[in-house]
């Protein structure tokens, strides 16, 4: 048995092609809902931090860093294992997709608001001169310019968020790495491994060069 | 200087402090429709934050009163109203460099008044005439020199049509070629009635254009009157104090 045959066995991979883009599938709808719910939360989160009361504030203040330091595995499990001891039974899809959203939506408020302190005091103030309401001033004013600075890091978090889905395979979501150590199993060969380590580089590949390309765009000083 | 109206902004008692320290000191203060009043003084007078607290982007001690054409300014739902009814020109300008100049300048008529869109844009242009860079319509602000910028800003909150225009040191922030073309639309403007209330470092144009000139130091008003008083009679010695230092240099 020779390296090549071990890890990058061409007829077993072909064989588990399809039960791996099967589970691509499954990675890419996680991936895509989880980021659209924890973008959506994230914004609402971070323009709450901006204009709710103290008391609300302070909520997702803990919110937040309760959220950012959890790791995500161990969230994932509570959710999917220990929330059904409470009456609460979950999917598999929605235990991963929540677990994902809530740290995603903790993170993003917390690049939002990066974003939102970084358009200067004087376009606060402009808009209040000129009568415009909070609603207003966020969505003509300062989500346009905030968005731009934000692009950058938010797209970083969109990486981690579709690497994180691979976390999916421990309750049991049919997902690419799932797929892939079950055609391991039933060939009794890693290629299939090897195979779901090159999707993953292929799907995320373009976007940490997209990533890299708006750093050095921003870097620049254009806005 | 024309006629003089009724009494538009009343300021009483107004008191500002940022913990211990006092930036104003129960200013009293009546300004009438039309008139055009000049604010001068030292740095850190508390002339800037006087007339910050008219549209309150500064909060004032409780006991300070200000009514702008009868509507008291604090926060709550009247707000919205009296700073539909104040314009304000900031020293550094505060464009919003990511729309054009012409939407800049109907943004506000838009949301607030809703105003319908061809004809905010009628006004725009013609606010821009009235301003001289009809021309620059299109470009985005970052694109102008800082007078044009200016320039802009005023037509900007011109475009609500104001009850009163509140000017933050306009003229501060930019190069010197450049006062001119500024202090020459202000000076226009003061012409067509416009009520303005001005925080400047411009005796010239002070002394020129006011119905009144107010010297402020250590947040007080320390003397008021017509610009001939002011800058040829002071009564007070620290109103010829400063007057000798910014006139002789």
């Amino acid at each position: 048995m020779n390296l090549l045959n071990t890890f990058f066995n061409m007829r077993v991979l072909i064989d588990s092609l399809p039960q791996l883009l099967r589970g691509l599938l499954v990675t890419i709808e996680i991936g895509i809902v989880s980021i659209v719910v924890g973008l959506a939360g994230g914004l609402f989160l971070a323009i709450a931090r901006l204009y709710a009361p103290a008391v609300v504030r302070c909520l997702i203040r803990v919110y937040v860093d309760i959220f950012r330091s959890i790791p995500l595995l161990v969230l994932l499990i509570v959710v999917y294992y220990a929330l059904p001891f409470v009456g609460i039974r979950l999917s598999p899809f929605v235990s991963a997709v929540t677990a994902l959203s809530l740290v995603s939506a903790a993170y993003t408020a917390e690049i939002f608001r990066a974003g939102i302190e970084a358009i200067p005091s004087g376009q606060f103030e402009a808009s209040a001169a000129l009568g415009l309401s909070n609603r207003h001033t966020m969505v003509d004013v300062v989500l346009p310019q905030a968005i731009r600075i934000v692009i950058p890091p938010l797209t970083n978090n969109c990486i981690n968020v579709l690497k994180d889905t691979a976390l999916a395979s421990v309750v049991a979501m049919p997902d690419l790495l799932k797929q892939a150590t079950q055609a391991q199993a039933l060939a009794a060969n890693p290629t299939p491994l090897i195979g779901a380590a090159i999707i993953y580089v292929l799907l995320l590949w373009p976007m940490v060069a997209i990533v890299a390309r708006l750093e050095r765009h921003f870097a620049r000083g254009k806005r | 200087m024309g006629t003089l109206g009724s009494t538009l902004i009343s300021i009483r008692r107004l008191t500002k402090a940022y913990g211990d320290f006092t930036v104003l000191h129960g200013i009293d203060l009546d300004i009438a429709e039309g008139e055009v009043v000049c604010v001068i003084g030292p740095s850190g007078s508390g002339k800037s934050t006087l007339i910050r607290c008219i549209n309150h982007l500064e909060a004032f001690s409780a006991g300070s009163t200000i009514t702008v054409d009868g509507i008291p300014v604090g926060p709550g739902p009247q707000l919205a109203k009296v700073r539909a009814e104040v314009g304000m020109v900031f020293q550094s300008f505060n464009l919003f460099p990511h729309m054009t100049v012409l939407r800049n300048i109907m943004l506000a008529p838009l949301r607030v008044r809703r105003t319908p869109e061809p004809e905010a844009e009628r006004k725009a242009r013609e606010l821009l005439a009235r301003v001289g860079i009809a021309e620059q319509a299109d470009k985005y602000p970052g694109q102008l020199s800082g007078g044009q910028q200016q320039r802009v800003a005023i037509a900007r909150a011109l475009a609500m049509e104001p009850k009163v225009l509140l000017f933050d040191e306009p003229t501060s922030a930019l190069d010197p070629e450049m006062v001119g073309e500024v202090l020459d639309v202000m000076r226009k403007l003061a012409g067509t009635g416009v009520t303005m209330v001005v925080v400047t470092h411009e005796m010239g144009f002070a002394r020129q254009v006011a119905d009144r000139v107010i010297f402020m130091d250590g947040g007080r008003l320390v003397e008021a009157g017509t610009p001939g008083d002011i800058f040829d009679s002071p009564k007070e010695e620290r109103t010829r104090g400063f007057l000798r230092a910014v006139l002789n240099h």
